[in-house]
């Protein structure tokens, strides 16, 4: 098994997944395998754990309890939050977002996933399909994580049978099926035990495919499956303006990350909501000029024309079709124990930009465990639906399932500076 | 369209360097009057080299402040002055013996940690200056209470973290907003490890104070911890002085830091030593962590970084 200890190994980034399923289905004794089977527990957190598993009259290691959070919630028994936690193979690292099952937790699942590339759903192979299992595949297809590994766990407690497995796996995909989600994985496995996971263990000879490590191992990073236009949200104007170092005088560089695409030194670029175009002059990571800059990288762009440029405009293309709208039809998640008021006026947050705006409309709620439609009129926490929204200023968009990031908004209630809706626009 | 080839080369290190440098340019683009806690300790040192890459050739568009204890080790003290010097960028100070002169502090021993007492100065500093974010080097995996904290984490009026009440945090949206005397705390290394922290100091060749790296010591043992010798933390009557080798994984409050046996002298034997390591961060090395398991999150809520 690799290790941390391969350090010089190849270095394939990072990947970002997501872990949902309830206590019962053994969620934080599978991240807790993960930890301790990539060496990422030490030797003072083990021993912590081995000592409450002790004192709660338990004959093993309790590896759930390496998960467990902060006092509130370890009182009340319940997680109340997404906690991130991290390990690495030396081949990659990973962030797990591991988000709480229960259904008045929607809103910490779409957190969770809203910055997840891969996710793990966990299902009791003697429960099968529950509704949970259906509300959480439902989120993650809703918040465009392309890759789904269904972790079919307590393998052990059916004596190891592929045909308990298969028949789950039967009855999962015909759901999938119905509400569209194209990638999907199975693995058989045991928490608890350990086989499967990162090791094969001995247990499950009949399943042929890859241990769960191994599928994340070589999941397909973010942005590496599809072309892209180029997006780049203006973030930060620099202007040092030194008086003393001729070379800074006329310095104008735009911050920012390559949201999607790529540029390249002497593209011509359009900038958006404006619409004047240039060329790219200089490309800076760091203090280092570069010849071109791909998606997910920070740098500072120069541009060969004197263009009014500012934090919240958009660089695409020149060629680009992309238009500003005052207009938008979004699926907003509403996070906020405070319903949607659509008679007020909320503050939109859209990569660098924010603007005034007003409901226009709330055509439906989903029922988010069939993806079924239902009128209602107003939007309460944990409630996910369909809403237009009238703007006072044009945003650059693209479709939440083109582009996550010029794609998704959240919403601000003024009166509270709260975070209360978060939107992915269609 | 251009074809999107690029993505796959960034390695993990690259990814974390570009979404710090995102967060830290967030914090300018939204926050009036921000300030970038710097002591001098390995991670407030990736935090500079981020601002770096992030605002040159510009200046830093926040000073930097350092709460002194005056428990601090002389070295980092140091440090912490010739690398805002070097930088060019301002830096402020604010002492705790002057929120003890003051009286906002009270000390029971001048001996005992200031760690937890370095809140008060630190919200003293905010108001002083109308800060409405700080800019700290806080990392999600170094304590069970970090790991749900934001990347913008909002603070109320007396500075207190509800763990209860923080802004639901989706994609790379952060919200910022806060109205007088609120205050935001930002880490944009939320994502790094102790490990990445150093293979960074690696890649960057960054400077350190020189008791990040394994030197001789004289120490006692004290439980599982070994205690340097120094004037506030002097030997007990029958302890054994012994000298040896030993680092420091974290820096702070010399009461409440205990070096580790090592003899890794450069930043590749260290993070060699990190890769194989067998003890948490602070399990090893703070001595106030170990008090309780929910310790942090009580500081915290009081108004810690």
């Amino acid at each position: 098994m690799s290790t941390i200890e391969n350090l010089s190994a190849i270095d394939n980034g990072l990947l970002r997944f997501l872990t949902c399923g309830s206590v019962d289905d053994g969620k934080s004794t599978l991240i807790g395998r993960l930890l301790y089977d990539t060496k990422t527990i030490l030797a003072d957190a083990l021993h912590a754990i081995e000592h409450t598993s002790r004192r709660r009259g338990l004959d093993g290691i309790d590896l759930s309890l390496l998960t467990d959070g902060l006092s509130a919630e370890r009182e009340q028994g319940i997680t109340i939050d997404v906690a991130y936690r991290y390990f690495s193979t030396g081949r990659r690292k990973y962030i797990i977002a591991d988000a709480p099952g229960h259904e008045q937790y929607t809103r910490n699942m779409v957190t969770a996933a809203s910055t997840a590339d891969l996710a793990i759903l966990l299902i009791d192979v003697r429960k099968g399909v529950l509704t949970q299992t259906r509300r959480h595949s439902c989120i993650a297809r809703l918040l465009g994580i392309r890759h789904l590994v269904i972790a079919v766990n307590k393998m052990d407690l059916v004596g190891y049978s592929q045909q308990v497995f298969d028949a789950v796996k039967r009855d999962y995909l015909t759901f999938a099926d119905r509400i569209g989600i194209a990638d999907v994985r199975f693995v058989p496995l045991s928490a608890l035990v350990g086989d499967m996971v990162v090791d094969r263990g001995e247990r499950l000879a009949w399943y042929r495919g890859p241990t769960l490590l191994e599928i994340l191992e070589a999941a397909p990073r973010a942005h590496s499956e599809d072309a892209e236009p180029f997006r780049f949200p203006v973030q930060y104007v620099c202007r040092p303006q030194a008086a003393d170092d001729p070379e800074l005088h006329d310095f104008r560089g735009y911050m920012g990350r390559v949201e999607s695409g790529a540029i390249a030194l002497g593209d011509r670029i359009r900038v958006l909501p404006s619409g004047g175009t240039a060329r790219i002059k200089d490309i800076r990571s760091g203090e280092r000029s570069v010849y071109t800059a791909t998606a997910e990288q920070s740098v500072t762009l120069l541009l060969d024309a004197e263009l009014d440029v500012s934090r919240g405009d958009m660089m695409v293309e020149s060629t680009d079709a992309l238009q500003p709208r005052k207009q938008l039809d979004a699926m907003l998640c509403w996070l906020s124990e405070i319903p949607l008021d659509v008679n007020r006026r909320y503050s939109l947050r859209h990569t660098t930009r924010e603007v005034k705006a007003l409901v226009a409309g709330i055509a439906y709620r989903l029922d988010i465990n069939t993806l079924e439609r239902e009128a209602r009129a107003g939007l309460r926490m944990n409630d996910i639906g369909r809403v237009s929204f009238k703007l006072a200023q044009p945003l650059c968009a693209d479709s939440y399932a083109s582009n996550r990031s010029t794609g998704a908004f959240i919403v601000i209630d003024e009166a509270s500076n709260n975070t209360v809706g978060a939107g992915m626009i269609l | 369209m251009l074809p999107n080839t690029g993505a796959a080369r960034l390695d993990h290190l690259d990814w974390l360097e570009a979404e710090a440098i995102y967060i830290l340019r967030e914090v300018a683009g939204q926050c009036a009057n921000p300030v970038l806690l710097f002591s001098g300790g390995k991670d407030s040192v990736c935090l500079l080299r981020l601002a770096e890459k992030a605002f040159r050739p510009g200046r830093f568009p926040f000073p930097l402040l350092h709460i002194d204890t005056g428990h601090n080790y002389q070295e980092v003290i140091a440090f912490r002055d010739w690398r805002a010097a070097q930088l060019g960028e301002r830096l402020i100070v604010r002492s705790l013996e002057e929120s003890i002169r003051r009286g906002s502090v009270v000390v029971k021993s001048p001996t005992e940690s200031r760690n937890k007492h370095q809140s008060v100065t630190l919200l003293e500093a905010i108001a002083e200056f109308g800060f409405d974010c700080c800019i700290g080097g806080a990392r999600r995996d170094e304590e069970k209470a970090r790991a749900k904290e934001r990347v913008f984490s909002f603070r109320d009026e007396f500075g207190q973290w509800d763990p209860k009440n923080q802004r639901p945090e989706l994609w790379d949206l952060y919200n910022a907003r806060t109205f007088k005397g609120e205050n935001i705390r930002a880490f944009p290394i939320s994502n790094w490890t102790e490990l990445d922290v150093w293979q960074y100091i690696a890649r960057e060749k960054l400077e350190l104070p020189p008791i990040y790296f394994a030197h001789r010591r004289q120490i006692v043992r004290r439980g599982t911890a070994l205690v340097p010798v120094t004037g506030l933390t002097p030997a007990k009557p029958g302890e054994e002085v012994i000298e040896m080798s030993v680092r420091f994984r974290t820096i702070g409050d010399i009461p409440c830091t205990a070096p580790v046996e090592s003899f890794a002298d450069s930043t590749d034997k260290i993070v060699a030593e990190t890769a194989t390591i067998t003890i948490t961060e602070r399990g090893a090395t703070r001595l106030d962590d170990q008090t309780s398991e929910a310790s942090m999150e009580q500081r915290k809520k009081e108004g810690y970084f």
